[in-house]
């Protein structure tokens, strides 16, 4: 199994002609020639591992940087944020002395191989970069997205999927409140699936990614290392899945959430004791990863002995150790004093802790195995300067015949008979209908502090019994919206969340995002994700919410087609007493409904496109930031000041969706009057953003109207909770008995 | 009527909590000297018929589509002589 002679560096600097695997990793010509350059000499075979894993598109950010630089430079002022992009993941003040950290990233590619581990695997990640920022985890959410609903293979991937996250998050105890599930054809031979977790600390126990302080100790500790996911982060999320060659998927990583609850314990209580220096998660790239940006981002160099690590399978090559993927795995930098009451802790939690190397006062990663040098790189150079491509973008020729393709001028419903007909049709699509199916497989409630979970606007937290302090987190993204006009689509995506966080009371604070797209190799694609970026970068700005991290996800494609560019933004707000949410169900009859905002005849991307015409064409809805931003501080103090009983916000499929939901989640009718100046088809399927439907109690309705009359706010009554139908007046009455045998039976005739 | 036993055991290279946790398990109970332990899966299928190369290639089809999952298991298929399992 081991070659011979060792690939030491001494060996390779006395060998030059040898040729490495470095097309076979993934590494173009050009990079490979300069690791050679920065080296001064070939690299060995675990410096070509380490190099070829921290360049993939996936670990170095390569063809995304560029544009990903406009978070930073347009990023507004924030008094919340007090760690921004760059570490595990962002942190933000919420008041109190708590701190909130957040983020979301993409599992897609391993997902579709296996769906159940793929998945489970991706909330397994995401969860330790929260407490690799000292944070206890709180909350996880998902937001998945799917092939047609009707396909074959939906039914092997979905079922696994949603079995995967619910397994892994119900075994670590943690509440899963919110997400989306989305079908599309586009998603086919490439499902997203997106996992965000949520973790609470108090500002003092905030801890950065970074090895400092000579002599310190680098401890591995978690599960023992195997041979799961080789390559993974270069090969399997880099490179485009090709059916001819399955022999190029390389293994599957496992997880294993008890071994994960034992690494969140014994974290946090190493962290307590202020026992850590550093701390980084082994995720893509592994100990690779770990290595190289602990040291990188600390004051000195760092000494590894690869022989300590502990081991499932003992013949595992050194360049394999470095790049598995193995689960559950952690690396901290403690003091040598410390490190033995740190050992004593993970025994304490039954989790096996090594050390493996220490910090030096130099400034070189050096890797150790068998006594020989197999490793000795600037740490920099592996974990940040990796190469920066300027990618060619160019809008796509085919983008003005898309947006010329104008979806007002499709043929509309003409009797209350259609209307009904095509109401019936919407709520029951797969987009459109219920998805308790696949969300009552979570736990939402596990830990006691669920305010609000699906099919809420947002997931809401309780993080302080005795105050009622609260945060809300909702997630969305619309490709289709985002494929007509991505600068556009990214920002109704931002918007969209950061009303839904409004909509339950929450004042909104922050942003992370997953941005899946195509291939960057293809102009017309990376012309779609600097625009999507553009769009959120200067959104972020105007809403004065900061991105603080996120992931990119390219290549999702299959053969040339790309997916729909689909930025999936999670917006993070606060809510100074849950007790003060505003929930989506209608909760008494007689209360006034009106809606919020401004509705005008937009129907590109729209739902109701898709269900009645399967159209695709013109362009989204207008977006008015400030629009937003004020309907978001009404909802926000409608719901403070007790305004508004029941608020649900209006995205895809219109007035109509939201009230039938918020009738049958209330099991309460409502009669419904088209405004003047509307008619009945736009009144309800339109797709206008910056909307909302409240449901104001009588004794609030002057109050409610003062408010909104002095702030500007467009207000139109639009109806009253009533009976057990939803009734347009003069147009069609639909009982709320058979709403809900359309709304509730889709998925379930689909799935089960 | 013959007996084909499928065994699915996950692949040499992915982690088996079960397995880990049994093995885990074995000096807390006393029982020293087990260095590793994976554990599987057996089906036993009860075929009518003969069991010739045809049916051979069914359960195979069937043990690679349905049984195990081969992106992360390994099956085998063997035939076993019922009348020697009764007559023990």
């Amino acid at each position: 199994m081991s070659r011979t002679p060792l690939d030491t560096v001494e060996h390779a600097a006395g060998t030059p002609d040898v040729e490495l695997p470095w097309a076979e990793l993934g590494l173009k010509k050009d990079e490979y020639e300069r690791v050679v350059e920065i080296l001064g000499r070939r690299p060995t075979g675990a410096e070509l591992a380490m190099y070829s894993v921290m360049w993939s598109e996936h670990c170095s950010y390569k063809s995304s940087k560029v544009h990903l630089r406009q978070f930073g430079e347009k990023a507004p002022q924030s008094d919340a944020l007090l760690v921004g992009i760059g570490e595990n993941a962002g942190v933000v003040d919420v008041g109190q002395g708590y701190a909130v950290t957040f983020k979301v990233e993409s599992h897609n590619h391993p997902s579709y191989v296996e769906p159940y581990q793929g998945a489970a695997t991706g909330v397994g990640g995401i969860v330790r970069d929260i407490i690799a920022m000292g944070a206890r985890p709180v909350a996880v959410v998902d937001p998945l997205r799917f092939g047609a609903a009707d396909h074959p293979d939906t039914k092997r991937v979905l079922p696994g999927v949603v079995a995967g996250i619910g397994g892994y998050g119900n075994c670590l105890g943690l509440p899963n409140i919110g997400g989306e599930v989305v079908f599309d054809a586009c998603y086919q031979g490439n499902p997203l699936v997106n996992a965000g977790a949520i973790g609470v600390m108090r500002h003092e126990d905030i801890h950065l990614a970074k090895a400092s302080g000579t002599g310190n100790k680098v401890i591995l500790y978690g599960a023992r290392t195997g041979g799961d996911g080789i390559g993974g982060a270069s090969i399997l999320a880099s490179e485009t899945f090709d059916d001819a060659k399955p022999s190029k998927r390389p293994a599957v990583q496992v997880g294993d959430p008890f071994q994960e609850k034992l690494l969140i314990e014994c974290t946090l209580e190493a962290f307590a004791e202020k026992l850590v220096v550093g701390i980084q998660d082994l995720g893509a790239a592994g100990l690779s990863c770990a290595t190289s940006e602990l040291a990188s981002n600390g004051s000195g160099g760092m000494r590894v002995t690869l022989d300590d690590v502990p081991l499932r399978d003992s013949t595992l090559s050194p360049e394999e150790i470095l790049m598995s993927e193995s689960q559950e795995r952690m690396c901290a930098v403690v003091e040598p004093e410390k490190v033995d009451r740190f050992l004593e802790i993970c025994d304490k939690w039954d989790v096996i802790a090594t050390v493996i190397g220490e910090v030096t006062d130099g400034d070189r990663l050096e890797i150790f195995w068998h006594g020989g040098k197999i490793v000795d790189v600037d740490p920099r150079t592996v974990a940040h300067d990796g190469p920066v491509y300027e990618r060619p973008y160019a809008r796509p020729s085919w983008q003005d015949a898309l947006q010329a393709d104008d979806a007002n001028k499709l043929p509309r419903p003409a009797t209350g008979e259609e209307l009904k007909d095509q109401v019936l049709r919407l709520v029951s699509s797969p987009n459109q209908a219920s998805k308790s199916w696949i969300t009552s497989q979570y736990d939402h409630f596990v830990q006691g502090n669920t305010v609000l979970a699906q099919p809420e606007d947002s997931g809401m937290i309780r993080i302080d019994e005795e105050t009622g302090l609260g945060v809300a987190i909702a997630t969305d993204g619309n490709g289709r919206y985002t494929k007509l006009d991505p600068y556009t689509g990214a920002q109704l995506a931002l918007a969209e969340a950061y009303r839904n966080v409004a909509t339950t009371g929450a004042k909104p604070l922050a942003v992370s995002d997953c941005l899946n797209f195509g291939s960057p190799e293809d102009p017309a694609v990376m012309w779609q994700f600097a625009e999507a970026i553009r769009g959120l970068a200067d959104g972020c700005l105007q809403l004065g919410t900061p991105v603080t991290g996120g992931n990119v996800s390219l290549y999702n494609q299959t053969g040339e087609a790309a997916i729909h560019p689909t930025p999936v933004v999670a917006v993070l707000g606060v809510i100074d007493d849950v007790a003060r949410r505003t929930p989506v169900a209608f909760q008494e009859e007689g209360q006034l409904l009106y809606l919020l905002g401004d509705t005008r005849e937009e129907f590109g991307g729209s739902a109701w496109s898709q269900v009645v015409h399967d159209h695709l064409g013109g362009l989204p809805p207008k977006v008015d930031l400030e629009r937003e931003r004020l309907l978001a501080e009404i909802l926000i103090s409608a719901s403070r000041d007790g305004m508004v009983d029941s608020a649900h916000d209006l995205s895809d499929g219109g007035l109509v969706q939201a009230v039938v939901e918020s009738a049958l989640l209330g099991g309460k009718g409502a009669r419904l009057v088209v405004p003047d100046g509307l008619d009945a088809f736009t009144f309800l399927f339109s797709e206008s953003a910056g909307r909302a439907v409240v449901a104001v109690p009588r004794s609030e309705e002057l109050r409610f109207n003062d408010m909104c009359g002095a702030r500007g706010l467009p207000v139109t009554r639009i109806g009253v909770v009533d009976g057990d139908a939803v009734e347009v007046q003069g147009e069609f009455t639909l009982p709320l008995a058979e709403l809900r045998t359309a709304h509730e039976g889709t998925i379930p005739a689909l799935l089960a | 009527m013959a007996r084909v036993v499928v065994d699915v055991m996950l692949k040499p290279e992915i982690l088996d909590p079960q397995g880990q946790a049994v093995q885990r398990a074995l000096p807390r109970l006393g029982f020293e000297g087990v260095s590793d332990v994976r554990q599987g899966k057996r089906f036993e299928l009860e075929v009518d018929g003969p069991v010739d190369d045809s049916a051979l290639a069914r359960i195979h089809e069937l043990a690679e589509s349905f049984l195990a999952n081969t992106v992360i298991e390994d099956f085998t298929v063997k035939v076993e002589d019922v009348k020697a399992e009764a007559g023990k």
